[in-house]
């Protein structure tokens, strides 16, 4: 186990210092499609660094009007396939899960720092698989792989921020009282994991902008 | 009766012709440095388990006792092992991001938890992969203790 954590240590690091050199080399070059990149960078000031922590990355978002953009289209089929559980309708979500297969992968990651990209990507990666297979399992199934993804639409909006405002709530219940989490563009309470089941198991834990 | 023989000898030569019909084999001598048993510290009971009921489709090495090789079992393989690959190669755990490797124990969690790895089809030839249910349970909890340290 410790041997994992070393060397997922060595990784990062190696992913940082490789952000930090390739963004060096940006500045360098300087042509038109880099120097947005390291335009947004001196904005920031510290981005490269790879050091800032979660409240000065929620800062940034706030900066980056352009980037909340790319979201939402990942946003607004997540809400749809959400609705569609919420529903109980296995159809219904597994178009929607289709549709947020073509979305993910339309996601333009390179106006991101280096170091936000890898994080993306990895997102991104593990997203696409759960939309996949959404799209072609039974409801229970479905809302397995939902949980999942909704972790990771939480990460991906935690780096891209979100245009509109969106609720996150979560259900203590849910995988034998593990827990899950799912956003929603209301405040009441409807659960995508129960359906008509158990429509009102959960609270709001946050809201995000 | 003439027609019955017929057809007896035409799926008997069709049974013998399709054996000499090539199926890519899914073999490999190397364990990789990214292989799921060499990054993490299984016990040996587990290892064991996992390489008999899921290694045959989730590797880049099959066993290939006689019954594998025979057609039309070879190819049912060659299919499963080629989706089962895209979905979960043990021998490449380490090149998965942290957040793939959790997603991979949750799904292998939910598959075996509800009988629906490894595939029942394969299960019925290879009576040695069907999971007991402590043999469940003891992969289970292990693997489940392996997500939560991640
Ligand atoms: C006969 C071949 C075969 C064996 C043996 C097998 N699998 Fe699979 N597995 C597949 C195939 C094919 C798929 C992809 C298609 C599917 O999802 O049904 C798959 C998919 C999976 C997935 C991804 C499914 C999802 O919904 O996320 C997991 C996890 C998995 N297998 C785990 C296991 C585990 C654990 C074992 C051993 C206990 C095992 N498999 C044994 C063929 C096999």
């Amino acid at each position: 186990m410790k041997k994992v954590r070393v060397s997922t240590g060595i990784l990062a690091m190696a992913v940082i210092a490789l952000g930090a050199t390739s963004c060096k080399d940006t500045k360098k070059e300087g042509s038109s499609a880099d120097g947005v990149q390291s335009e947004h960078m001196d904005d920031n000031g510290h981005m490269g660094d790879g050091m800032e922590d979660h409240s000065q990355m929620d800062q940034d978002n706030i900066n980056q009007g352009g980037m909340a953009m790319m979201s939402s289209e990942v946003v607004a089929d997540y809400l749809t396939l959400k609705n569609a559980l919420v529903s109980d309708d296995k159809d219904g979500a597994a178009t929607a899960g289709e549709k947020l297969e073509g979305s993910l992968k339309d996601f333009d990651t390179s106006k991101f720092s280096d170091e936000q990209q890898a994080e993306l990507t990895d997102i991104i990666e593990d997203a696409t698989e759960h939309a996949e297979h959404i799209a072609k399992s039974d409801i229970g199934h479905q809302r397995e792989h939902f949980d999942i993804l909704s972790k990771d639409v939480i990460d991906l909006l935690a780096i891209t921020g979100s245009e509109r405002t969106l609720y996150q709530a979560y259900c203590p219940m849910y995988n034998n009282n593990k827990g899950a989490q799912w956003l929603s563009a209301t405040e009441e309470i409807k659960n995508p994991y129960y359906g008509s089941k158990m429509m009102t198991c959960g609270s709001v834990q946050k809201q995000i902008n | 009766m003439n027609a019955v023989k017929t057809t007896g000898w035409i799926l008997l030569v069709a049974l013998v012709g399709i054996q000499f019909v090539p199926t890519e084999r899914n073999k490999s001598d190397v364990v990789p440095k990214t292989d799921f048993m060499v990054v993490n510290e299984v016990p040996k009971n587990i290892e064991n388990i996992i390489k008999t009921s899921c290694y045959d489709c989730h590797s880049n090495n099959t066993d290939y006792p006689w019954y594998n090789r025979v057609q039309p079992v070879a190819w049912f393989l060659e299919g499963h092992i080629e989706n089962g690959k895209e979905e979960l190669n043990f021998n490449e755990w380490d090149t998965y991001s942290g957040r793939k490797k959790k997603s991979k124990l949750r799904s292998i969690i939910s598959q075996i938890k509800d009988d629906e790895m490894p595939l029942a089809s394969y299960t019925l030839i290879h009576r040695d992969a069907k999971l007991s249910d402590t043999e469940k349970k003891t992969v289970l909890d292990w693997v489940s203790k392996l997500k939560d340290s991640l």
